[in-house]
């Protein structure tokens, strides 16, 4: 008996939520994209993480190749040798990419990114166009080897007894971990010994995130003491935060270090897509004669494309005055005086 | 000497602390800072898209506290007002239904313990010993009290028609996370929990909605759950083919590798937790079953020539945490310690090399082999792997 809770879905509600695809082709949308139309938008939306070939940048996901790999010691799982349907590709690009501006493509776009996809993977020619028509005639080439769950598959000893005494000859070390040495120095690991909790242990190590943030601080203090008195220093502090918050996945506040976006560390003042050894930039940054100031900050970043129209930067935009506003201070704290 | 923290009067006998109107929402003692989650930032590209482990080291009991329980994103945070969350059930049920959350916490309520472990759990660790602490070797496990609905409660106010066979939840996050849940465990023990350990979900676990699916792998746990198809097929998404698969030395990939096996850890000694006092000494572990309960834990300090059965302290509750002692006297020498769970499918926990040789290195998923601490005479400790 349904207790009468909740309300019927509106017609307009479940087509605004029910986008999935399944690999028998239920869910596909009209339209359709060239290889070329495809290459285009990867180019402006997709290659800044994955690459003008898809081969990946960085520690982002590479897309294409790895043919033949999965049984080597370093497999390459990408989209043609791995993935089991191509209808992945449409579901999960439509949902989740570009990361950081999900949902913001139209359909013919993400079928020409797919219809590029299936190129880069040498698995149809550069004429290929790619649409609901004709989307599940496209095969995988790993479709057929996946297999079901057969676990358990190691000695589960459910008739005998594990062994519990003189179970072994010997015993060797045969690996070590402080051999490789990867663990964060922050581990919380005490000096060692009988004082190892009093004290021992580093309270500011644990507070700072990483080496890469407290350079990032000493940068911006440094520049906030030396700076002119016209800047607000509790709004610079507000806007660091937000900066590590919102932009430090893509963009460093030091000098010539260069991630998925530009450093920062001297943008205030300067022309657009004019930072020293940053090759990424699009042709419409490159084009567009800007100065970064309080102004132009404040539009691009409510939202990169209305000021950029083809920018590379997936970001969604700041919406609060006061979010744009502290990270304007923080950003012009950082320009060396002249 | 008399001691001077007893002989001299100490500033809190003598002067008043805070009062009652100082800490609206409490935290953890100023001298418990060390505490905390922690992440290791070279494993992913972005840390939107990415995980941080629970501080096992440092925990006691069963019940991992909120703000220590591991995350995994796959979006960053979603950051939702919980009068603008709806879920929405549709597909192939009778009536395709929105609820707010004032409308879920009006169906029959349940409260129920259970662990949540992502399959990438000590996944660094196939190749040897790699990371220098439990938290990071198997932090990515919680185990928390959730109150919610039983999922069947929401899809019976729906009416799920008799075609159907496969759910979608989907999340309402940056990365509208998805996966295709069987409709049999559906209704089994799925539940749609709203809160954790007494209080609202925490964000980052998913504020205002979760879904709980027992024993079984965390990623399909979808947070900030939005919608629930209900369909005949599965959906492949991207989160159970590319991601969450795992590849065998035969170049297949196991899929739908759902249930999590049993596995169990030393938290203390572990490399974080030295060993500080010769004699008397308690060590300290946890173990579980995404199969049922845990039914005994066994533990080594010779390396595997010779086990005794751990104390097991506090409730054992199917597809939860379980804590487990061992109280032993030591003597200043080197130590290899282990130990071992066995559930009550009578399935084993077995070492790293028996798992290696059914699936060779490249799984990635589902590492539950046996855990080798190295104890050395100065008390440090560090991960190593035996023969």
């Amino acid at each position: 008996e349904p207790l009468g809770l909740g309300r019927e879905a509106l017609p307009e509600e479940v087509a605004a939520w029910n986008t999935d695809i399944r690999p028998d082709g239920q869910g596909l949308p009209e339209g359709s994209g060239s290889v070329l139309q495809g290459e285009e938008v990867f180019a402006d939306q997709c290659a800044v993480c994955h690459g003008d070939f898809a081969e990946g940048v960085d520690r982002w996901p590479v897309l294409a190749g790895g043919h033949g790999t999965l049984k080597s010691r370093n497999p390459v799982k990408t989209i043609g040798s791995y993935w089991p349907y191509l209808s992945t590709a449409y579901d999960y690009i439509e949902r989740a990419m570009p990361f950081g501006n999900a949902r913001s493509l139209s359909s013919d776009e993400i079928y020409g990114i797919v219809a590029y996809l299936l190129y880069m993977n040498d698995l149809v020619d550069d004429e290929f166009v790619l649409s609901k028509e004709n989307f599940t005639e496209i095969h995988l080439p790993n479709e057929a080897n996946f297999v079901a769950d057969d676990r358990p598959d190691t000695p589960t000893m459910a008739q005998a007894e594990p062994c519990m005494t003189n179970c072994k000859e010997s015993v060797e070390i045969t690996a070590r971990a402080q051999v490789i040495d990867v663990t964060p120095e922050d581990a919380g690991i005490p000096e060692g010994g009988e004082d190892a909790a009093e004290g021992g242990y580093d309270q500011a190590a644990a507070e700072t995130a990483d080496p890469e943030s407290a350079a990032e601080s000493a940068t911006g203090d440094d520049q906030v003491a030396s700076a002119a008195p016209a800047l607000d220093a509790g709004l610079v502090e507000e806007g660091q935060g937000i900066f590590k918050k919102k932009c430090g996945s893509c963009h460093s506040a030091d000098e010539g270090k260069h991630k998925i976006g530009p450093s920062l560390h001297a943008v205030y003042g300067q022309t657009a897509a004019s930072v020293d050894g940053f090759t990424k930039y699009s042709k419409d940054m490159k084009s567009a004669e800007l100065m970064w100031d309080a102004e132009t900050l404040d539009q691009f970043l409510t939202k990169p494309k209305s000021l950029v129209k083809r920018t590379r930067m997936s970001f969604v935009g700041l919406k609060k005055d006061g979010d744009r506003a502290a990270v304007i201070e923080y950003l012009k704290s950082l320009t060396p005086t002249n | 000497t008399p001691a001077p923290e007893i002989t001299e009067v100490q500033e809190w006998n003598q002067f008043l602390g805070d009062g009652v109107a100082a800490r609206p929402y409490g935290m953890p003692s100023q001298f418990e800072k060390h505490v905390v989650r922690r992440d290791v930032e070279w494993l992913t590209a972005s840390r939107e898209s990415s995980v941080n482990f629970t501080p096992l080291h440092d925990l006691d009991g069963i019940i991992t506290p909120n703000g220590l329980c591991f995350e995994r994103h796959h979006g960053g945070i979603a950051e939702i007002p919980p009068e603008k969350h709806r879920l929405m059930i549709n597909g192939l049920v009778d009536r395709e239904l929105v609820f707010t959350m004032d409308d879920l916490k009006r169906f029959p309520r349940v409260n129920r313990i259970f662990f949540l472990e992502c399959a990438a759990n000590s996944g660094m660790e196939w190749r040897g010993a790699q990371l220098n602490g439990c938290q990071f070797t198997h932090g990515m496990v919680h185990c928390v009290q959730y109150t919610g609905v039983l999922l069947k409660t929401v899809l019976e106010e729906c009416g799920v028609k008799t075609n159907a066979k496969w759910l979608m939840p989907e999340g309402a996050d940056a990365s509208g996370m998805n996966r295709s849940v069987p409709l049999e465990k559906a209704l089994d023990d799925c539940m749609l929990a709203f809160s954790m350990n007494g209080e609202a979900l925490r964000p980052e676990q998913g504020y205002p909605l979760r879904l709980v699916v027992p024993g079984w792998e965390g990623n399909m746990w979808v947070k900030w759950l939005r919608r629930i198809e209900v369909g005949d097929q599965p959906w492949h998404t991207r989160e159970e083919t590319s991601k969450y698969t795992d590849l065998l030395e035969n170049g297949k990939s196991r899929r739908f590798t759902w249930v999590m096996d049993a596995k169990s850890v030393v938290t203390n000694p572990s490399p974080q937790a030295p060993l500080r006092f010769k004699g008397p000494n308690v060590l300290s572990g946890l173990a579980w079953s995404g199969r049922g309960a845990i039914k005994r834990v066994d533990v080594t300090l010779d390396g595997g020539k010779n086990w005794v059965t751990a104390d097991i302290q506090g409730p054992v509750l199917p597809k939860s945490l379980t804590r487990f002692y061992v109280n032993f006297e030591w003597d200043g020498k080197p130590l290899l310690i282990q130990s071992r769970a066995i559930d009550d499918t009578g399935y084993v926990q077995p070492t790293k090399n028996e798992l290696r040789a059914a699936r060779g290195t490249n799984s990635i998923y589902h590492n539950n082999g046996i855990q080798t601490w190295h104890v050395r005479e100065n008390g440090e400790v560090e991960n190593v792997e035996v023969s």
